[in-house]
């Protein structure tokens, strides 16, 4: 026992003290607080520039009809063709030459924004909104529809999703806040697999190539060998996963109150005008509605709030850090198994392969089972072992019935005993054979020695 | 008092044996040589001894009883193929293969520098393997090996590698070892060795063992009755004085004198054959040819092999 905890502490140690270890972990959380900050800060640094645009109108229909912004000012030029304007254009302060043709009523190219430069997006979204609006109103006034009563007669219907609990309480649920802590935890524990599976394989090829195997197994037994790399390389794979997240949160905070102090005091209210602000910007709608959409914003965004707030993280963590283990372990143990059976690197595609297969297969219906997560494939990909720890990672935050994650969480239990135990008898023959090509026929062989 | 001793030991691989039917015991305290050809089965014996692998029929026994789990930490093994943790630091990796045979950390830190100490290697301490000669790498591997002070020491080819400066240092340790009281199994293709350092051998060849015992009886029991002549005078005028019973077989130069091996036949010995030649040639030196290990082992292995 004592030497199992040398070993563990060994390959943890070495581990952990390397330095791309150290980059790892620092560079993670910086990845990801930076995938959540750069567009947080890009959005708020907004466009301060005044843009004034010349409009040569020859329809006659949107003079003084276009509304200006904050930022996009519009100046009518009457009388002034559009080859005129052009010779100009040099020596005036136009951002852009708009040119509205006199077909403009049935034809909707006739349109055309010249500029030296490629006019930003959220312009062009601007003129185009600003000037369907002029038309659908003109149309509207000729049919003698009044405005007003459009506006009234205009719905909206966003879902809360609530669930009823088996303990008889309500809980607001949101299935995109699901689908992305699904996702996330799913492909995290593919990658986790992939990443510290690898490190073990790598670990025993580098111990049969250095032919240091045999001094150690004339100490220790090869069994305390393969089990102390796994579970040290496991808990490398642990303090990563904790120290990413620490690092991340303070990494999160640290720069909300050096950047956004605003942020940490903000209000429901607050938010909802960034909402609308958002919205302003991209100009789906228009500044006499924010009124009108306050209460309904505010209440999508509190129902994701409470969403986000009402999946068990404790649940999730905890099958997270399960499930990483069980499915780590599983594969851990198969892939110590290939790096003894082969004698360098290049040897391992041949046995990689059947080991890949079902990692992918599991990302696969991973997509699937975030549309549909008590679909019958939902199910039974997340209760077979050698997918489960991707897809039940996926269908937790939606929640799945005790009885459906307990039998998922025996079988991977089971399984991985099963695999550490075969994967012992390919890696005790395995270490000691060197120079021949491992077959699939020579493993079984292997597999029936008795030990 | 035998320390270790092996009762019919049997490996089957697939498509061979490996071992078959093999016993050997092994004195305490003494210096044994396991001799055979490639391929004989000399490195399953020892993984079987050290419990790397397990025979199919057979047993061990260690001081008279069956080898335990335990038993490990009273083995020292060198390896024939070994190597280190090349990332890793020399005194690390020092520390945990003594701690992983046993010893305490603070007992592994004192001896290790006493070790360093002798061998003057106390600069590599935190250098890494890779940084090191393979020379330099088998002294930190000897050293790890023998730190638990173990009974029982088994060398595998322990001198490919080494210079002759570092091959004979290391002769000096294995005999210091023996001195101490350690058993030692010397596993080699170095003949010279064997007749310098061992007591016992045993001969495995084709998976069985073809010969053991104690080297000076073994080498006894293969003399031939050849005896060497030095001498000052001409080679034909002793050769006119032998009778059919004496037969020349070689005529060679020893120290610049010339000199002939004799065969002696049946019904004669050494004393007559000196009588016959004293009168004819100024004899400088007489002796009996002893044969190497290195032809009795040429010799069985292929008598073996007919």
């Amino acid at each position: 026992m004592n030497k199992i905890k040398l070993i563990i502490s060994r390959e943890y140690l070495t581990r952990v003290k390397k330095k791309s270890f150290l980059v790892m972990t620092l560079l993670g959380p910086i990845l990801f607080a930076a995938m959540m900050i750069v567009p947080a800060w890009l959005a708020s640094r907004e466009d301060t520039e005044v843009r004034n645009i010349a409009v040569v109108d020859s329809s006659g229909i949107f003079i003084n009809r276009i509304e200006d912004t904050e930022y996009i000012k519009f100046e009518y030029l009457q009388n002034k063709s559009i080859d005129e304007v052009r010779k100009e254009f040099p020596e005036s302060e136009y951002y852009a030459v708009l040119q509205i043709l006199p077909s403009i009523t049935y034809e909707p190219s006739a349109v055309h924004l010249f500029s030296n430069t490629q006019p930003s997006f959220s312009i062009k979204s601007h003129i185009a909104n600003s000037m369907e609006k002029e038309l659908r109103n003109q149309k509207l006034r000729a049919n003698g529809i009044d405005e007003n009563v459009l506006k009234s007669i205009k719905s909206d219907v966003s879902i809360r999703t609530i669930q009823w609990t088996d303990d008889g309480e309500e809980k607001e649920s949101s299935t995109e806040v699901n689908m992305a802590i699904g996702y996330a935890s799913g492909f995290l524990i593919y990658f986790f697999i992939f990443l510290f599976g690898a490190q073990v394989m790598r670990g025993v090829i580098e111990e049969k190539t250095n032919r240091i195997v045999e001094i150690i197994i004339s100490s220790a037994r090869p069994f305390q060998l393969m089990m102390g790399k796994i579970v040290g390389i496991a808990l490398v794979g642990l303090t990563q996963f904790l120290l990413w997240i620490v690092l991340t949160f303070i990494i999160l905070t640290g720069v909300k109150t050096a950047f956004f102090p605003e942020l940490g005091t903000q209000n429901a209210q607050d938010i909802v005008k960034q909402e609308v602000v958002v919205q302003d910007l991209f100009g789906q709608e228009n500044i006499p509605q924010v009124e009108t959409i306050q209460p309904q914003n505010f209440d999508k965004f509190s129902s994701i709030l409470n969403a986000a707030k009402s999946i068990d993280y404790g649940v999730l963590f905890g099958s997270f850090i399960f499930f990483f283990l069980g499915g780590y372990l599983l594969y851990g143990s198969l892939f110590a198994a290939i790096g003894a059976a082969v004698d360098n690197e290049t040897d391992t595609q041949q046995f990689m392969l059947p080991i890949t297969i079902p990692l992918i297969l599991g990302i696969v219906v991973m997509m699937n089972v975030v549309q549909n997560p008590d679909s019958p494939i939902a199910f039974w990909f997340s209760i077979i072992p050698f997918t489960s720890p991707i897809v039940m990672m996926v269908r937790i935050p939606f929640g799945v019935p005790y009885w459906e994650l307990a039998l998922s969480m025996g079988l991977l239990v089971i399984t991985f005993i099963g695999s550490v135990w075969l994967a012992g008898k390919i890696y005790r023959t395995g270490i000691l054979m060197y120079g021949k090509k491992t077959s699939y026929k020579e493993l079984w062989k292997w597999l029936r020695y008795k030990s | 008092m035998d320390i270790l001793t092996t009762h019919n030991i049997e490996k089957k691989f697939a498509n061979h044996v490996a071992l078959d039917n093999v016993s050997i015991s092994i004195p305490e305290n003494s210096i044994y040589g396991l001799l055979g050809p490639n391929g004989a089965g000399k490195t399953t014996l020892i993984r079987i001894i050290n419990r790397i692998t397990a025979p199919d029929k057979g047993e061990v026994l260690l001081n008279g009883k069956p080898l335990q789990p335990e038993d490990v930490n009273l083995i020292g093994y060198l390896p024939e193929e070994r190597g280190l943790y090349k990332k890793m630091k020399v005194g690390e990796q020092a520390l945990y293969l003594a701690q992983l045979k046993g010893l305490s950390k603070k007992e592994s830190l004192k001896r290790l520098k006493m070790w360093f100490e002798k061998f003057e290697i106390q600069a590599w301490w935190d250098k890494k393997v890779e940084e090191l000669s393979k020379g330099m790498a088998q002294k930190i591997q000897f050293v790890t090996t023998i730190l638990h002070e173990p009974q029982l020491l088994i060398f595998d080819e322990p001198f490919s590698g080494f210079d002759p400066i570092n091959a004979n240092m290391l002769k000096q340790e294995i005999l210091e070892l023996k001195k101490k009281g350690s058993t030692i199994i010397f596993s080699t293709h170095n003949m010279g060795s064997v007749e310098e350092l061992c007591d016992h051998i045993t001969l495995i060849n084709n998976s069985k063992n073809i010969l053991e015992g104690q080297i000076d009886n073994i080498r006894k029991e293969y003399k031939s009755n050849i005896y060497e002549i030095a001498f000052n005078g001409e080679t034909d005028k002793l050769a006119s004085s032998l009778n059919p019973n004496y037969e020349i077989i070689e005529k060679i130069k020893v120290d610049g004198y010339n000199a002939v091996k004799v065969q002696i036949h049946k019904q004669t010995n050494e004393n007559e054959l000196l009588s016959l030649i004293l009168p004819k040639v100024e004899i400088i030196s007489f002796k009996e040819v002893i044969p190497s290990m290195n032809d009795i082992f040429i010799k069985v292995v292929n008598e073996n092999k007919n």
